[in-house]
């Protein structure tokens, strides 16, 4: 048992910590040898597409979150804004900037310059960002359109919509290829995407089990603090046979926890069951955690889980028999519902808060990035009106520690937990008479 | 007899409040917090109890709350002034569902479920624009005591239109508007409007419901008590005492923490200073 247990509880952190280092050493590999390289954004990556062709990937949002996560984001964002750039605009973009000003100097390697920059319209500040590049590097830069529906439930739209839509995506994937094959200067292989796309569906399979675990109490890992680390693999390794094995492990890890009641806090009994809606605070991560982690707060799931993991969480799966087709379905439906998991949170949050047994919700608009931060209040307002939950909203930034102040934020965060005790407390006395107490960390 | 105290160590002034077994304030005191936050709460909480000889070996809990709670390193345990300020305010005034407080450098709204838990709060961000500090800046740019603002506002008639968002560029505003010929207590009663609409804002995101507590030292403010009124186009709970509310708010809990653990007078840990 002891044996079992030493190999697989936080296997899943050690393995994805170790695959994410090498991810960063093939791409300075890369950048040593002049190889080809996509610019890609974590939301609608496509990077099925790209592995067909063996190219190496860059998700500029991953490279620019570790230099904040490796606390060095501020000379990377001063450097951006000695060259113009607002203090508002997104400080992943700023970031970014500042890696190509400084030739791909990165605290974890190298990162190469792209040969071809894809793109879609899930975030609007991508167009610009692509833009940048084209104008630094000369590079095609292609964007793929897809169609929202500014409205709820997109994965139950059907019909002739819904067919003339992915025949849209579509067309523009079919161009895409012609692209990718002159840059890669390789012919499109369709069972190499097969190949590719059975990776990603093997992925997605336990990606959904992972989530779907986390339901147990108590909770098994921390949707923030290990799912970031989930996230980082299930996009740097999408497609791959790394990435598909890995979260099978990752399962098996989670099965046992469950079957030991294993949990990541050192007193589960005192477990604080809550949902992130958001994105992290990197400038201080750790911390960032441990200012929930210390009251007995773990988060079981995080809207960042959702709409950040290309797809996977969705019921979807590639059709192997037309897989162009199917990816057209899978990018059209992730898309959409990464804008839907970002606008209509609250359907979304009420289903989790009722499957996973939460206790709050923590809202975290972050200030250089208003498209994860839009509706969040709204979103808060109509979560207290139909839960008996609590709620905290707390504002800092992803990147930029200017805008952080841990003594304003622990004063919430502790107000909030004081909240959610005598919350257990009132609860856990319903129809005695009295107040309920507070019991201080 | 076994006596409880809060002590809230706030931005610019710190309060301690002493309760008896029934919970009525029995000692208080009010002092300037200054650079030693340690200082500060060991002599407010020796003012209060010297304020009616009350003995220190009669204190059986004392609970510290504000930015500096851990600072009060006689007390037993910390809790912050949100929780503590919802506590006060429904002990206060039995009534309240939702509370006001603008202190120093912070100006809350809490939605209070009845006996006192919060159940939603809502705090001003990495700004003092719409807090007590902003009505400091605006009396140093007009040569003020913080005092006179409150009834120089009250004599305004036509407030004028305070823009900006920033509490130090609204020195210069205050200045401009003065150059421009407004009269003082136009300009401060703008002021005044302007603090009380952030603090609209903080109210609407928990919601304006049924009684509303209005806490904090600003409390003392007359012409912010009566914006607030105007604004909300209801009457506001405050009293005389409203600025100890957050003391008050831990006082109490640690009157709870003696009726549930039985505690002994002696196992609080004395003041050594």
């Amino acid at each position: 048992m002891t044996v079992v247990a030493n190999e697989l509880v936080g296997r899943g952190a050690r393995d994805g910590a170790r695959l994410f280092r090498e991810w960063f050493d093939e791409l300075t590999l890369a950048a040593q040898n002049q190889d080809k390289t996509a610019y890609v954004f974590v939301m609608g990556s496509l990077h099925e597409i790209i592995k067909t062709f063996d190219m190496h990937t860059v998700f500029p949002e991953i490279t620019s979150l570790q230099t904040a996560v490796r606390k060095v984001a501020d000379e990377y964002l001063s450097l951006a804004e000695d060259h113009g750039f607002s203090p508002d605009v997104c400080g992943y973009v700023k970031a970014d900037y500042a890696l190509q000003l400084r030739k791909g100097e990165h605290p974890m390697g190298t990162v190469p310059p792209p040969s071809i920059a894809v793109l879609t319209n899930a975030c609007n500040t991508y167009f610009k960002w692509a833009e940048m590049w084209e104008r630094m590097y000369d590079i095609p830069t292609i964007t793929v359109d897809v169609p929202g529906t500014r409205g709820l439930h997109a994965l139950d739209i059907s019909g002739a919509d819904k067919e003339r839509d992915q025949r849209y995506v579509l067309n523009q994937l079919k161009e895409l290829i012609g692209h990718l094959e002159e840059v890669s200067g390789k012919p499109f292989d369709i069972d190499r995407m097969r190949e590719v796309l059975e990776y990603t569906n093997r992925m997605g399979r336990a990606w959904r089990r992972v989530l779907e675990l986390n339901r147990s109490s108590p909770a098994v890992f921390d949707a923030m603090l290990e799912g970031t680390i989930y996230l980082g693999v299930a996009n740097a390794l999408r497609g791959t046979q790394a990435g598909a094995e890995y979260f099978e492990d990752l399962v098996e890890e989670m099965e046992y926890k469950v079957s030991q009641n294993l949990s990541p806090l050192v007193d589960h009994a005192q477990e604080h069951r809550l949902v992130f809606v958001g994105v992290p605070c990197y400038p201080i991560f750790r911390r960032f955690y441990q200012l929930f982690s210390e009251w007995g707060g773990i988060f079981v799931s995080s809207t960042y889980m959702w709409f950040a993991s290309g797809g996977l969480n969705l019921d979807f799966e590639y059709d192997l028999d037309r897989p162009l087709e199917s990816l057209a379905e899978g990018v059209l439906l992730s898309v959409r519902r990464a804008g839907e998991a970002m606008l209509f949170h609250d359907r979304t949050l009420l289903e989790a808060i009722d499957t996973f047994d939460v206790d709050g919700v923590v809202y975290h608009p972050i200030k250089s990035c208003r498209t994860v931060s839009t509706s969040l209040a709204d979103s808060r307002r109509a979560v207290l009106e139909e839960r008996d939950v609590l709620c905290l909203h707390i504002e800092s930034d992803m990147m930029d520690k200017r805008v952080v102040s841990e003594a304003q934020m622990k004063n919430r965060i502790d107000a909030f937990f004081e909240g959610l005790e005598s919350r257990r407390i009132r609860l856990g006395s319903a129809g005695a008479a009295g107040s309920a107490s507070i019991t201080t960390a | 007899m076994a006596y409880a105290a809060g002590v809230d160590v706030g931005s610019t002034q710190t309060k301690a409040v002493v309760v008896d077994e029934g919970g009525n304030i029995v000692g208080r005191s009010l002092l300037p917090t200054g650079a030693n936050v340690v200082q500060a709460a060991e002599h407010a909480f020796r003012q209060a109890l010297e304020s009616e000889n009350i003995p220190e070996s009669e204190v059986g809990f004392v609970v510290g709350t504000g930015y500096g709670r851990y600072r009060v390193e006689f007390g037993d345990t910390q809790i912050t002034e949100i929780v503590c300020h919802a506590r006060g305010a429904a002990h206060m005034f039995p009534g309240t569902e939702t509370v006001l407080d603008m202190g120093g450098q912070d100006t809350k709204a809490i939605k209070i479920r009845p006996g006192g838990d919060v159940a939603d709060f809502c705090m001003n961000d990495k700004c003092a624009a719409g807090t007590g500090r902003f009505l400091q800046s605006a009396a140093a740019a007009l040569d003020l005591d913080l005092g006179d603002l409150g009834p120089t506002a009250l004599r305004g008639q036509r407030p004028v239109n305070i823009s900006t968002t920033c509490t130090v560029f609204a020195e210069s505003e205050v200045l401009s508007w003065l150059a421009k010929g407004k009269k003082i207590e136009d300009i401060l009663l703008g002021v005044h409007r302007s603090i009380g609409s952030r603090s609209m804002a903080l109210l609407r995101r928990v919601g304006i419901e049924g009684e509303i507590t209005f806490t904090g030292g600003v409390t003392r403010n007359d012409a912010m008590v009566e914006v607030m009124k105007d604004m909300l186009g209801q009457e506001l709970n405050v009293s005389e005492e409203s600025h100890y509310i957050g003391a008050l708010g831990a006082a109490l809990f640690a009157l709870e923490r003696i009726s549930k653990s039985h505690t002994t007078p002696e196992a609080h840990s004395e003041v050594t200073a």
